[in-house]
């Protein structure tokens, strides 16, 4: 049996600490640093609502924190806010993982909505490896290699 | 350095199409991916074990199965370095030759 579930895995491996890679995924500051000025709002304790905001503070996805395990591990609860058809699919899962390495950090992204042809899913796709350049980028060379 | 060995794992046909494979249904396991190719099993896991470590495939296990995972991260940074940069004067001149042939209409 295949995944039934519609799951993209994204998988980068930056050289930076461990410390340094988690900042960067949770402090707001940082985030819409390389996420294209999005803007993450949370408190990241397990339970807490989790919002990610345009700009112009529209309100573009929102979820809850699952898991938080400092330095290891994020399970967030993830839901479109902007696209009715979208949102209509509900709820999918994204992990985030990081494993420190001989000098980087293996980051790895699991997006994972439960039905098989999930367009949410498919629509993150062409988001995530993205944020990912602009994330190892800024953290490599302090910049990000995308501007929009 | 990371990129040599994504240059040398993309230089084979069979592991492009395992890639190509996992592009069109991700999640796969290795008796999945054997399936209808001219490969052994023992082949398979090799090319498998290569695209792994070039980081162009993402393993995960689910139970006793392992579940194969295109990842597009590695071909992203190729497409950032090599192409992105020299698609968008191409890009450019499209938008001005549509520009100069829309003002040449009445």
């Amino acid at each position: 049996m295949s995944d039934p579930a519609s799951t993209f895995v994204y998988v980068t491996y930056i050289k930076t600490s461990a410390e340094r890679l988690w900042s960067a995924l949770t402090e707001p500051d940082f985030i819409s640093r390389y996420w294209f000025g999005m803007r993450v709002d949370t408190d990241w304790t397990v339970g807490s609502p989790w919002k990610l905001s345009f700009t112009d503070g529209r309100l573009g996805d929102s979820g809850v924190v699952v898991e938080f395990e400092p330095k290891k591990r994020i399970v967030l609860r993830w839901r479109n806010e902007w696209k009715p058809e979208l949102r209509a699919e509900g709820d999918a899962q994204c992990v985030f993982e990081l494993e420190p390495l001989e000098g980087a950090v293996k980051l790895s992204i699991t997006h994972t909505m439960e039905r098989p042809g999930s367009k949410f899913i498919e629509a993150v796709s062409g988001g995530w490896p993205r944020i990912l350049s602009n994330l190892k980028s800024l953290l490599e060379t302090g910049d990000i290699v995308l501007k929009g | 350095m990371e990129i040599d060995s994504v240059f040398k794992a993309l230089a084979d046909p069979s592991r492009r199409e395992l890639l190509d494979r996992l592009h069109a249904e991700s999640g796969q396991t290795l008796t999945q991916l054997c399936r209808g190719l001219a490969m052994t099993r023992q082949s398979v896991t090799q090319h498998l074990h290569q695209l792994e470590s070039a980081n162009l495939i993402a393993v995960q296990r689910r139970g006793r199965e392992r579940l194969h995972y295109f990842n597009p991260v590695p071909i992203h940074e190729i497409y950032e370095r090599w192409i992105r940069k020299f698609e968008q004067p191409r890009l450019a001149a499209l938008h001005d030759l549509k520009f100069n042939l829309r003002g040449k209409r009445p």
